[in-house]
């Protein structure tokens, strides 16, 4: 069945599996969202002990489907791979770097004898929180305001900027989208920690602080939004391959993938319904809508930077060096076998899903931090 | 242009992060099994001490498992930041087993760790003892995959290079995955972890009884681990004889520096214990050795199941050996030559419109596309990989593992008898062992990694043109920017292990 599908739907088809990736992380952050709430909501030890050992029970999650988002894009699209890792070196090795010290937080925070004392690694967790979602959000910024690139005859990348990746943190764009990113990882950590914390105080708390971490997330997200209409963007000339630049691109886009404007659209309003549901009501539910809401905003970002004949990581430097999801994919058999893989990823997240619901099932309580020898 | 320094600081970094990552790895693969076990007696018995003696080994086991995971992210993402030519030109092969392990066997450790540690009283016993199972299936699923990837890149099969593309494309994803070297590959690796956790626990253990601490709870650990060691310990060196075998048939040049072997012999002998003679050098007439002790025709044995069978030396892969039929690298390099400068030639042709011209150039790239990486090499000096440290690094992988067999075994005799108390020296040397574990585990991947140098890809594509376009200072800058961060997180990982240990089964919060 698969192996009768063209080249061409085999790489639309991967690219929805990517983004599905990467939207899931997103959602994923609220782990790292949470990282960041510990220095400005927990006002005593028992409550930073709840947030951390709260979301100390997904953080893995969330770095395992970072870890998978890198290999199927390897599989798949391994020019990406290939030009963005080993081009904008500094940016991937600066965010790999604040995965690195998380991994090692939560297990070793409250350990006798740790070395580097609890505060250095819950500064581990801030900067991963912070900076690693920044610099996400700006690298990923790059697939709509171009990276500085060319690519040899041999397809080997050469990059032009000394800065190597870290200059897409200095255009206003991408910026916006990091820093949009990391205050709606902030709001979705307050949420979920809302859904599965007892504690009365707290959890109001985190109630407002998700209302006011969307508020400082509008700002930025409206910035991207308008950015995102009005700005020149990368077409693709289908007939030949040219890539140039065409005003309102991703309008156009839009207007053109009505299903990605409802998605955005919707997505977006999900996210508010669930803060506001979390603010105004005595729900504790708001990360369920908000959760699925962010996915499908995610989804639309990158269904907006990869099809309609769109180059999803553009040069800058050499507009026909930039990638689109038909030069940069694997070859046609590849793509065929991983999607026979890939229908496996359901049952993955059933089982994580029947897991989740067992784990989540009692609320979290001090008294059971206390008692839990093995707790964070 | 190729950076010689650049390169070299690439390999460093991948060696320095490789192995980190391989200090911990081999505890996670064996040590998750044992907690299985420990686990499984629990609910087996009903008997609470083993479920304190599961906890504990828990406790350790997570602690290792952090940093394992902390330094696994790196080596993913380094195949793209340092060797982005390589992921290029095979990551339409070598993506899908990365991209795999995520589906199959990330997921199923990130799942079912936080039941393992936070779930005994949120499921019920069954579950919980399943998710252990499961934790312990996932890590070696995860060895599964990046093993597969691994052993690809011994022994590329299963694949094409495509001219039009200039790289590598799949044809046969069963051939990459049940490939008989990823095979030997995974099961080596994986029973050398299981090896590794069981001197683990015996290491730890045997601490206690000489402290006499923690009497029963000791005893307990070592007569389960030195069972698990002893059958591992076996199973490492049937697998490894069987990866010796097939290392002789698809990386002749490998064996050849694992045995400093420069002129093949039928029959060959076996250098248990030698002197490697450090400045020979391909075609001249040094002595290999300095001083050596052969078992005659052993490696004919050995390398080719037969008496009197004929194993190549690096002279006769060098330069050649028609009477038994060996192409010389200096042949390979002038037919590689012909390869990369016909499928440019192809290229520009191509470009250019003019396809007889570019038929042309392509007849004769197919004539010699089996020997394309040869063609990047300069001189056979350089498809010569590091001698002496393969050499060494071999024999101190084998005559630990041979000692390890002798040492679980005397464990379980003793354990069985219930004398282990009674020998202080015995118990020592138990304390000692995992260090040697940890020696001999990272021997092995010496030589599996040193030996098969210049060869990023065997055969097909050389370290020198798999790197990044980066320059030298940016690559040494990172590699001491990992150095640090993992020593500190290395010494960090230790003190925690050690105050645990210290603190005992029993401790209460820790």
């Amino acid at each position: 069945m698969i192996g009768n599908l063209e080249w061409a739907s085999l790489q639309q088809l991967w690219w929805l599996i990517v983004s599905v990736v990467g939207a899931l992380f997103v959602f994923l952050t609220f782990v790292q969202g949470g990282q960041t709430l510990i220095l400005t909501l927990a006002r005593d030890e028992h409550e930073k002990s709840l947030i951390i050992n709260s979301i100390g029970r997904k953080w893995e999650l969330t770095f395992t489907t970072l870890v998978l988002f890198g290999g199927a894009f390897y599989a798949s699209f391994p020019l990406f791979y290939a030009s963005s890792f080993g081009g904008a070196y500094w940016v991937w090795i600066a965010i790999l770097f604040t995965f690195v010290v998380q991994a090692v937080s939560y297990e070793y925070r409250r350990k006798p004898n740790n070395f580097l004392g609890q505060k250095t690694y819950e500064i581990f967790m801030f900067i991963n929180g912070s900076v690693g979602i920044l610099l996400i959000g700006a690298a990923i910024g790059t697939f709509f305001t171009g990276s500085n690139f060319t690519l040899n005859d041999y397809n080997l990348v050469n990059w032009t900027h000394p800065l190597r990746g870290l200059e897409a943190a200095f255009s206003l764009f991408n910026l916006s989208l990091g820093l949009f990113l990391v205050f709606l990882a902030r709001v979705l950590g307050a949420l979920y920690l809302a859904g599965n914390l007892e504690h009365e105080s707290l959890v109001d708390r985190l109630k407002h602080s998700s209302f006011d971490n969307l508020v400082c997330a509008l700002p930025f997200l409206l910035y991207v939004l308008v950015g995102l209409a009005t700005m020149d963007g990368f077409a693709v000339d289908p007939a030949n391959g040219a890539v140039s630049m065409v005003s309102g691109k991703y309008l156009h886009n839009l207007l053109d993938m009505p299903i990605v404007l409802v998605m955005l659209l919707a997505g977006l309003l999900l996210v508010i319904l669930g803060v506001v549901l979390n603010r105004l009501t005595r729900s504790v539910r708001g990360i369920w809508p908000a959760g699925f809401g962010t996915v499908l905003t995610c989804l639309a970002i990158f269904c907006l930077a990869g099809y309609n004949n769109t180059p999803f990581y553009p040069s800058k430097a050499d507009l026909n060096s930039s990638l689109t999801i038909y030069n940069a994919s694997s070859s046609h058999y590849t793509l065929t076998m991983m999607s026979y893989v890939a229908l496996a990823v359901p049952f993955v997240i059933a089982y994580i899903a029947w897991v989740w619901r067992q784990m989540d099932s009692r609320k979290l309580t001090v008294d059971e931090l206390t008692a839990d020898e093995k707790s964070y | 242009m190729i950076d010689p320094g650049q390169v070299n600081w690439a390999r460093a970094t991948f060696a320095l992060t490789a192995m980190y990552h391989w200090i911990f790895v081999p505890l996670t693969l064996g040590l998750s099994f044992l907690c299985a076990f420990f686990e499984t007696i629990y609910v087996r018995t009903g008997n609470a001490q083993w479920k304190t003696l599961t906890k504990f080994w828990m406790t350790l086991f997570g602690i290792n498992f952090a940093i394992g995971v902390a330094t696994g992210i790196i080596l993913e993402f380094e195949f793209g930041t340092n060797w982005s030519n390589y992921s290029w030109m095979v990551g339409d092969i070598f993506g899908a087993p990365l991209a795999i392990e995520g589906i199959f066997a990330f997921f199923i450790e990130a799942t079912f760790f936080a039941v393992m540690f936070f779930g005994w009283d949120r499921v019920s016993q069954k579950m919980h003892l399943f998710s252990t199972w499961m934790v312990a299936a996932g890590s070696n699923l995860s060895a599964l995959w990046i093993l597969v990837a691994n052993g690809w890149m011994q022994n590329p099969i299963g694949m094409t290079f495509n001219p039009d593309m200039a790289r590598f494309e799949m044809q046969d994803l069963w051939s990459v995955v049940s490939s008989p070297v990823a095979i030997s590959h995974f099961t080596h690796a994986t029973s050398s972890g299981f090896l590794l956790a069981s001197l683990f626990v015996i290491s730890v253990s045997s601490w206690y009884l000489l402290k006499k601490r923690h009497g029963q709870f000791a005893r307990r650990s070592i007569a389960v681990a030195c069972v698990f060691g002893l059958l591992s310990s076996l199973f490492v060196a049937f697998t490894g004889d069987e990866h010796a075998f097939l290392t002789a048939r698809t990386q002749p040049m490998k064996l050849a520096a694992m045995e400093a072997l420069w002129d093949g012999k039928a029959p060959t002998g076996l250098i248990p214990i030698g002197l490697v003679n450090p400045d020979k050098k391909p075609g001249d007439k040094q002595e290999p050795f300095i001083f050596s002790v052969e078992i005659p025709g052993m490696l004919s044995v050995l390398a080719k199941r037969s008496l009197n069978g004929f194993v190549p030396g690096i002279n006769d892969l060098s330069f050649g050996n028609s009477a038994h039929g060996v192409t010389g690298i200096d042949d390979k390099i002038r037919r590689g030559r012909l390869a990369v400068s016909s499928l440019r030639d192809y290229k520009m042709a191509r470009d250019a419109g003019d396809s007889t011209a570019a038929a042309g150039s392509l007849a004769i790239f197919d004539q010699n596309r089996e020997y394309l990486g040869y063609g990047h090499l300069e001189s056979v000096d350089q498809a010569v990989p590091p001698v002496a440290l393969t050499f060494y690094a071999f024999r101190v992988m084998v005559g630990m593992g041979l000692f390890f067999i002798l040492l679980f075994l005397t464990y379980l005799i003793l354990s069985m008898r219930n004398r282990l108390e009674s020998q202080p020296l015995l118990l020592k040397i138990g304390v000692g062992s995992v260090f040697l574990g940890y020696l001999a585990s990272q021997a092995g991947w010496i030589v599996t990694e040193v030996g098969r140098q210049p060869w990023a890809i065997q055969g097909m594509l050389p370290v020198t043109v798999a790197h990044s376009n980066l320059d030298t200072t940016t690559v040494a800058v990172t590699f001491f920017m990992f150095l640090f961060l993992f020593s500190a997180l290395l010494i960090a990982e230790v003190k925690i292990m050690t105050r645990q240990i210290s603190i005992g089964p029993e401790g209460g919060k820790s």
